[in-house]
């Protein structure tokens, strides 16, 4: 078996002004094509070539770095894109809202804790929404580590992600990663988080 | 103290043919004018209120380290180049390096191989070691060869905000563009 790049929903333009159409394409033609291209190349004729993907991260520790590193960028741009959207912005509701207002008294405050996390973790890396025993948790990871794996400080099911490697946002950004975190949040489909946040249950 | 963004010792538009002066303007002007900021920031009522960077390198540690190996890696990035390079090594920086790497190519290929596969942001580092051998390291983020107690001679700042506007995700092709404005004067004298 071998991973394949996921085509988008939705036009490498339809995210702006937020997120730039050749940002898109970049991100995804190139950058997210090269993690699916290595990580298949890594696992091609080893044990785990048959395995889904949670499944290969979930013991991520046993194979090489390699793995690791685009494993991780394979999974995690799958789910960036996911859950974007032309339609994306204003709040979550039903089931989701109100698990967030209990975890993080409301959403406003959901809100800084997690733009927080993305703006604080220094060089290249992720800010996660997780649901872990079934409460919500925010946190960043280093470069392409995701919280499904083994080797994840905080371990869970990811509902939520925010690419704050420079490539997500530096052509049209700059070095003003918190604008980018700022616009970032009128993209977010909350239908495609409440979905993930029902699987997870 | 009060640390300082130093002056660059050419113009923004100098290094055009590998550089663009507006990744200039960002990478000098706003990232490392920001870790110099931070740093101010952060080190006040601190034991490193008054540290060197090379003090606050090998000692500290969180966004004291960070921010203080930003200002000292970027400084030691930019103050390497020249648009009139001395575009290759010479009398005992020539010897060390054929006598460590075989050829300055086959030391190029071995210092672009390590700068290609560093995962994430980082540094890729040509350092002195206590032996007198050369060493090429890989650091990630801020990271500094200092720290484990080698002499930096030469870094190449491979975050992506290092080339993103002028290369985005082609890495490799900005590595061909920086040994051209590598001046091995600079150098030789950081080897004394
Ligand atoms: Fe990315
Ligand atoms: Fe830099």
């Amino acid at each position: 078996m071998s991973f394949k790049l996921p085509s988008l929903q939705y036009d490498y333009k339809s995210l702006e002004p937020y997120i730039d159409a050749a940002t898109m394409e970049i991100h995804h033609t190139k950058h997210h094509a090269a993690y699916t291209n290595n990580l298949n190349s890594a696992i091609e004729g080893t044990s785990i070539d048959l395995q889904p993907i949670e499944e290969i991260l979930r013991e991520v520790s046993k194979h090489s770095p390699v793995v690791r590193n685009n494993g991780g960028g394979y999974y995690n741009h799958n789910l960036y894109w996911e859950i974007m959207s032309p339609k994306g912005g204003g709040e979550p509701n039903g089931t989701l809202l109100k698990r967030i207002q209990a975890d993080f008294g409301s959403f406003a405050e959901f809100k800084d804790k997690f733009s927080a996390a993305a703006a604080s973790r220094f060089g290249s890396g992720w800010a996660w929404l997780v649901l872990r025993d079934n409460k919500l948790v925010i946190f960043s990871t280093p470069n392409q580590d995701n919280p499904l794996m083994d080797v994840a400080e905080v371990k869970g099911f990811p509902l939520l992600g925010l690419d704050v490697w420079e490539h997500a946002y530096y052509l049209k950004y700059q070095n003003r990663r918190p604008e980018y975190i700022q616009n970032f949040w009128n993209v977010i489909s909350w239908d495609a988080v409440q979905h993930r946040f029902e699987s997870a249950r | 103290m009060i640390h300082e963004l130093p002056k660059l010792p050419y113009s923004a538009d100098a290094l055009t043919t590998a550089i663009s002066a507006q990744t200039i303007d960002f990478h000098y002007g706003k990232h490392h004018q920001a870790y110099v900021n931070n740093l101010n920031n952060l080190i006040v009522g601190t034991p490193y209120e008054n540290a060197t960077l090379e003090t606050i390198i090998k000692e500290a540690e969180g966004g004291i380290f960070n921010n203080g190996a930003q200002v000292w890696n970027h400084t030691f990035y930019f103050e390497a180049f020249s648009p009139n390079p001395q575009a290759s090594p010479a009398g005992r920086l020539l010897r060390l390096i054929e006598s460590d790497f075989g050829t300055l190519t086959e030391f190029k290929d071995k210092f672009n191989k390590a700068a290609l596969s560093l995962f994430g942001s980082g540094w890729v580092w040509l350092s002195l070691n206590n032996q007198g051998h050369l060493e090429i390291s890989q650091e990630s983020n801020a990271g500094n060869p200092l720290r484990k107690g080698l002499k930096p001679l030469l870094t190449c700042d491979v975050w992506e905000h290092a080339y993103y506007l002028d290369y985005q995700n082609r890495r490799a092709d900005y590595l061909p563009k920086f040994w051209e404005v590598v001046d091995w004067k600079v150098i030789a004298d950081r080897l004394g």
